[in-house]
């Protein structure tokens, strides 16, 4: 039940929530509450499906995926920053928003309905010692100690968590809140470009109508579950990409897929009761 | 003159934006505009567009009701399939005469519903899970039960598909025109909602909870059982709509079928659009319903994907949601 290939799936499998959850734990961080990761998951999924069919690159289509999911977590950047709208209002209308537009971009730009597929169509390929699993994988895994270096052992990330938990005292030390928040929501739109592609290209290559199923909004999930740490949302998103990998095994002994597929929900429900239960008891407030 | 200003820019917005896509794909807007008008609202498509307007309306109606109180109920997905499928339990397996059934399925679902969100108001009240995440969390494995009871214990023996057998003659809610006398059930739920939210003290607390949280607590209301009986009450109404629709045209539960039409999102942001006042709600639903069925007669008379429609239907709160901070603003100043 349990060797090395359960390990390889669960890798695929929380890859795309790595990513997204990166995202959301830097939104956090800066006092962005941000529940589009979904949205731009898929923004990002499609940008690379489109790159790499119209250019025959693999890694074009990664370079556009990140282009049009940072493009579109403008919207909550400009909506909630310069507009001052609800962010969560704007993250449930952008997320429906890219289920539409790509429904209707997979309609106008290839013709099709549900989903795109092409034996031309470039996927990312093998990288590594790890068989299966794409270069964008251990970039998933390299971006965790780098953003914890960055957010607790750098001037950059001081100003960040500054900004997120006492934006007045950030503000009247200098510090640009508005740029701050902008460049967070940025490059979390960046990040969940590099999931989509690595959903859209990595181990499957095609792009079918709604494809992140929720993974954008277990990101959401996994930034609370790991307190917006990036060490802590690498083990929330492990926790759901075994719960996901150890369903896919339990389907293969007769289990019905409909059963395991919640398995990852139920997980993660679990797991936040028992982490929040530790930490009523650990902390006094 | 605010408030027709805070609708009417982002619509005028909304529809310039999806010009714009429409000019890009080649096709005249003002054609596109004018099937979508006379395809929601012409003879042919008011039926269709009031089929639609139901569960439309009915989830719109039972996600504003926490909506008011500044609470979000995102696991309408999962409350609505529980509802549908345990009404439909009650119809192929509880005996006795037709109308009886009706109303225990109805009761059923209306339950279901309420019993699971109220698990999710239990899980924020004791176990610190932000409602937002319980109600979701919770939803995918309610979707996944009701998949898997129609493929395998209550499958439609006769067919390759995932559905159910089809609900005996009586226990069924008939239709008028097309259009399911459940619409009736909605309505009378919307009216409550209405009577409720304008006249009692319950639907004066939750809005001060909705407006101010903190002086709401220093105000004596007891939140966390605010909190299940808003979620109880948004669920059951949810729960509803599931009985309403399996009881309706099929007749029976088909997977996917209460999913794949985005009902439970869309209404959503209508409550959203009409910041969960009741009869807003119901006419931003009506309006999105009649953009949807809209849709679909564009798509057939200008090969414009009807998609469009969700694009222009999203765009619209996107809008709504900046301008609303902006004029939010310029008050606070003045």
């Amino acid at each position: 039940m349990i060797d090395a290939s359960l390990f390889s799936s669960a890798l695929t499998a929380l890859t795309p929530i790595l990513f997204a959850a990166l995202a959301g734990a830097l939104c956090q961080r800066a006092g962005v509450f941000n529940i589009s990761l979904e949205g731009s998951l898929l923004v990002g999924c499609f940008g690379a499906v489109a790159g790499s069919w119209y250019t025959g690159s693999a890694w074009i289509g990664v370079v556009v995926a990140v282009i049009a999911a940072t493009a579109y977590s403008l919207i909550l950047a400009i909506g909630s920053i310069t507009f001052d709208g609800d962010p969560i209002v704007l993250g449930v209308a952008s997320n429906l928003l890219a289920v539409g537009l790509t429904s209707f971009l997979i309609r106008t730009v290839f013709g099709t309905e549900g989903s795109f597929s092409d034996p031309t169509l470039r996927g990312l390929g093998q990288f590594g010692p790890i068989p299966g699993q794409s270069l964008l994988v251990y970039l998933s895994w390299l971006a965790v100690p780098a953003l914890a270096v960055l957010l607790y052992r750098h001037p950059w990330g001081l100003r960040l968590r500054g900004v997120g938990e006492r934006p007045e005292a950030a503000s009247s030390l200098g510090v640009d809140v508005t740029k701050y928040r902008y460049g967070v929501i940025l490059a979390g739109g960046a990040l969940c470009g590099l999931g989509g592609a690595q959903l859209a290209l990595g181990s499957v290559t095609l792009f079918a109508e709604n494809m992140t199923a929720g993974r954008g909004w277990i990101a959401v999930v996994a930034v609370m579950l790991g307190r917006a740490h990036p060490l802590g949302v690498l083990l929330a998103a492990l926790l759901f990409g075994l719960a996901e990998a150890f369903g896919f095994r339990l389907q293969g002994i007769g289990l019905p897929q409909q059963a395991t597929d919640a398995a990852p929900y139920v997980v993660t429900l679990v797991a936040l009761f028992l982490s929040n239960f530790k930490r009523k008891k650990g902390q006094p407030a | 003159m605010t408030r027709v200003r805070l609708i009417a820019v982002p619509v005028v917005a909304a529809l310039v934006l999806g010009a714009i896509l429409l000019l890009a794909t080649g096709t005249d807007p003002l054609a596109a505009y004018g099937a979508i008008l006379s395809g929601a609202f012409g003879p042919d498509g008011i039926g269709d567009t009031l089929a639609y307007a139901v569960p439309v309306a009915g989830m719109a109606t039972a996600l504003a009701i926490p909506l008011r109180a500044g609470m979000v109920n995102l696991g309408g997905e999962g409350q609505l399939v529980l509802g549908a499928i345990s009404a439909l339990a009650v119809g192929l397996y509880v005996p006795g005469p037709g109308l009886v059934k009706v109303v225990l399925a109805l009761l059923a679902g209306t339950l279901a519903g309420a019993a699971y969100a109220a698990l999710a108001a239990v899980c924020e009240n004791r176990l610190g899970v932000p409602l937002l995440i319980s109600t979701l969390l919770l939803s995918y494995p309610a979707m996944s039960l009701a998949g898997y009871l129609v493929r395998f214990p209550v499958k439609d023996a006769g067919s390759s598909l995932p559905q159910s057998p089809q609900l005996p003659e009586g226990a069924r809610l008939p239709e008028l025109d097309g259009v399911t006398t459940g619409i009736f059930l909605v309505v009378a739920v919307i009216a409550v909602y209405a009577v409720i939210d304008a006249r009692t003290p319950a639907g004066f607390e939750t809005k001060v909870t909705g407006w101010a949280p903190r002086f709401a607590i220093y105000a004596g209301i007891d939140r966390p059982k605010l909190t299940v009986r808003l979620l109880a009450v948004s669920g059951g109404t949810a729960g509803l709509v599931g009985a309403i629709a399996v009881l309706g045209f099929p007749y029976r539960f088909i997977d996917g079928a209460l999913i794949t039409p985005q009902y439970t999102w869309i209404g959503l942001l209508a409550a959203l659009l009409a910041g969960a006042s009741p009869l807003g709600t119901l006419l931003a639903a009506v309006f999105f319903a009649a953009l949807t069925s809209g849709g679909f007669a564009m798509e057939r008379a200008t090969q414009v994907p009807r998609e469009l429609t969700a694009v222009l239907q999203a765009v619209l709160i996107i809008f709504l949601a900046a301008t609303s901070g902006v004029f939010k603003r310029k008050a606070r100043r003045a």
